[in-house]
């Protein structure tokens, strides 16, 4: 109760008490169904409730064992790592441009630039579905590895954007003038102080990628099918704790990024406040 | 002496000055167009793609060309004269020649139901191009619907090369044979109904967020930041995790043979399993799940920027804290409400797939129906027109919260 901002009165500590109360009923809402089938890939039965008739690995040999699934998770990741590179070279180069763009077009730029997160995934997978099938990009790798820049760009341009923003501009004048070219400048200067943000903005976009479905609903062939896209089949026709498992395995990813970006965020700040 | 030497110098150096700034813009310039073009091949033009084939309309007058330019100076008030009939069984021997006559029927079917039998039977009775003036004739005799003028002003309506036909229809309205807008026929009128449900829906979701959200934020702004960083977790987790993951687990918990009805019915609160999940409950309780942390987040940071110094001169100037909140507090965390609730919203409209995984047939949103004109029916003019009255509602409310967080958080604070 220590911690409450000022609590005079019963009517306060009352007020304050229900505010722990609810948070806690919804950080119960956020975290449990999710904590709630991990258990459920571990066990050694085909139903999908508690209590566990004993514990296996089985769901994960079936898994791991299976093509289907394995080529969706080499999918996910083929297209996951190369629409991040793509992205973090496109994102990270308009950002630098945007920084020093005076103009009153600006903002116009940059609303369309961050667009592709507003519009709803349907419409640009509806218009994306007319566009490339007649050139061929329909059931192609390229075609899903564009779309899906197209849809992560925004996220390194923002995170960029934001260390740009901090970025003090006399450091470059500094390194020019002891004598660096632009492009050495730019490497040895520029580039590292501003990685922090390309690399949350490439994990932001790996994670858009590894995530989307829609797109992938509409323009995948057979080939291409990513894990969300054989998941939402899986959940289409009958649960298994095949994808149970599966599910663990994806939800382990999202930890593994949210804890590096974690620490990127707690390593900038530790740096800016040593500076 | 010293100043017409010193104007001399001055006026160089502020044009080189100026020179050496447009290089730097044009180059800043250089950088964002990779992504602008890129965005162009990849975004921008499949959606233009899309908004012009919601007007696009060019299939009847490719199939049935004579016909349409015979059509094209009938008055519409009665039956076109001969010249219309010779040229449509011109059109038609034509069509079935190549093989084209489904895809003007699929167009006029949908203007018409039932145009697609007319349309086809007509071509397979006509054996033979008739004779001139039996024109009329012959096409009434092997279909009556010839002798009706709603048939001439379908086809005549259809004739593109662009049409209001389909965007009038994603708001169930059509054009009569007298080219008045009038409402569409109560079988065919579904999509106003559609919208009002997506409208709802997210509606529902956004209240519920914020009622969930509110209190979070509040808390997480009110503790000392490294409890706050802790809790921040439980959001953040959520907002990692898949999407399709999240909704597999609802519907792991929910349905009937599920772990909440387990639960409840090994606690003995219930006998029969509740129907938790394909329905509206079931879409809301996903929708909010999937949600929350949009509301939470610019809450939270909204929050964060009022210093509590205001809540001590409220309540050392004799305010009670139930006013001081409702006075001082709720109406500072208002542009934070603003934009986690516009956020949330925008998002729920566009929703498609946790309401095809955890909805019924009823709880549907207007993004699955685009979905399945496009792939299953494929109504493509139908489709574009509704994902066009979609974009623009999601553009409109995306430009009042652009506006509202005044380019803070939707730019990064890139704004200078």
């Amino acid at each position: 109760m220590s911690d409450s901002p000022s609590l005079r009165t019963p009517s306060q500590r009352i007020a304050w008490t229900t505010t722990i109360l609810v948070s806690i009923l919804v950080f119960i809402f956020l975290i449990a169904p999710i904590l709630a089938i991990m258990p459920l890939s571990f066990s050694s039965g085909s139903y999908l409730t508690y209590p566990l008739p004993g514990l296996s690995l089985r769901w994960y040999g079936d898994f791991f064992n299976s093509p289907r699934w394995m080529n969706s998770l080499k999918n996910s990741m083929i297209i996951g790592v190369a629409s991040t590179a793509l992205s973090m070279v496109l994102g990270t180069l308009a950002a630098l441009g945007l920084a020093q763009w005076k103009s009153r077009f600006k903002p116009l730029v940059l609303a369309f630039v961050l667009s592709p997160v507003v519009v709803p995934g349907v419409i640009t997978a509806v218009g994306l579905y007319f566009f490339f099938a007649p050139i061929g990009l329909t059931g192609s790798y390229l075609g899903l590895i564009l779309a899906h820049t197209a849809l992560a760009t925004p996220f390194v341009v923002i995170t960029v954007g934001a260390t740009l923003q901090s970025f003090d501009t006399n450091l470059a004048r500094a390194a020019a003038s002891l004598g660096a070219s632009p492009l050495e400048a730019f490497r040895r200067v520029i580039l590292p102080l501003i990685l922090p943000g390309i690399a949350s903005g490439a994990l932001f976009a790996f994670a858009t990628s590894f995530d989307e479905v829609v797109i992938v609903l509409f323009m995948a062939g057979p080939e291409q099918r990513t894990l969300p896209r054989e998941m939402f089949s899986g959940i289409r026709e009958n649960i298994s704790p095949t994808i149970t498992a599966a599910a663990v395995i994806l939800t382990t990813v999202s930890v593994i990024l949210l804890a590096t970006l974690e620490g990127l965020r707690r390593r900038n700040e530790r740096l800016k406040g040593g500076g | 002496m010293t100043a017409v030497s010193e104007a001399e110098t001055k006026v160089p150096l502020k044009r080189r000055l100026k020179q050496a700034e447009r290089a730097r813009q044009l180059k800043a310039m250089a950088l964002v167009l990779p992504l602008l073009l890129f965005l162009l091949f990849t975004f921008a033009g499949p959606i233009a793609g899309m908004l012009w084939r919601a007007v696009d309309d060019r299939e009847v007058r490719q199939v049935l060309p004579q016909t349409i330019t015979a059509l094209a100076n009938w008055d519409g008030k009665d039956l076109p004269d001969e010249t219309a009939y010779a040229a449509l069984a011109s059109d038609l021997q034509a069509a079935r020649a190549a093989g084209t006559i489904a895809v003007a029927a699929k167009r006029l079917n949908y203007a018409l139901n039932g145009f697609r039998t007319i349309l086809t039977g007509t071509a397979r009775n006509l054996k033979s191009l008739p004779e001139p003036g039996t024109a009329k004739e012959t096409l009434v005799k092997i279909n009556r619907a010839w002798r009706d003028r709603t048939t001439w002003t379908t086809i005549r309506d259809a004739g593109g090369p662009v049409t209001g036909f389909y965007l009038l229809a994603a708001l169930d309205l059509v054009r009569n044979a007298d080219g008045a807008i009038v409402a569409a026929a109560p079988d065919q009128a579904i999509y106003r109904e559609i919208f009002a449900r997506t409208f709802l829906i997210s509606l529902g979701v956004t209240a519920l967020c914020l009622i969930l959200g509110f209190p979070v934020a509040y808390l997480l702004a009110a503790l000392p930041p490294g409890r706050s960083n802790l809790l921040m977790i439980f959001v953040l987790l959520p907002f990692w995790t898949s999407l399709l993951v999240r909704t597999c687990a609802w519907i792991v918990l929910l349905q009937s043979k599920g772990v909440v009805n387990d639960s409840l019915h090994w606690l003995g609160i219930i006998d029969e399993p509740l129907r938790l999940i394909y329905n509206r409950f079931g879409v809301c309780v996903a929708m909010t799940h999937v949600l929350l942390p949009f509301m939470i987040l610019p809450l939270y940071s909204s929050m964060k920027a009022i210093s509590p110094a205001y809540m001590r001169a409220a309540a050392s100037l004799g305010a009670p804290p139930l006013t001081a909140f409702l006075r001082i507090y709720l109406p500072q965390t208002l542009p934070g409400i603003g934009a986690g609730s516009l956020l949330v919203f925008i998002l729920a409209l566009g929703y498609y797939i946790t309401p095809a995984l955890v909805g019924g047939a009823a709880d549907q949103m207007i993004s699955y129906f685009i979905a399945l004109y496009t792939t299953e029916t494929a109504n493509w003019g139908l489709a574009s027109a509704l994902g066009a009255v979609l974009l623009l509602a999601t553009v409109l409310l995306a430009l009042v919260y652009g506006k509202l967080v005044q380019g803070q958080q939707v730019t990064g604070g890139m704004k200078n």
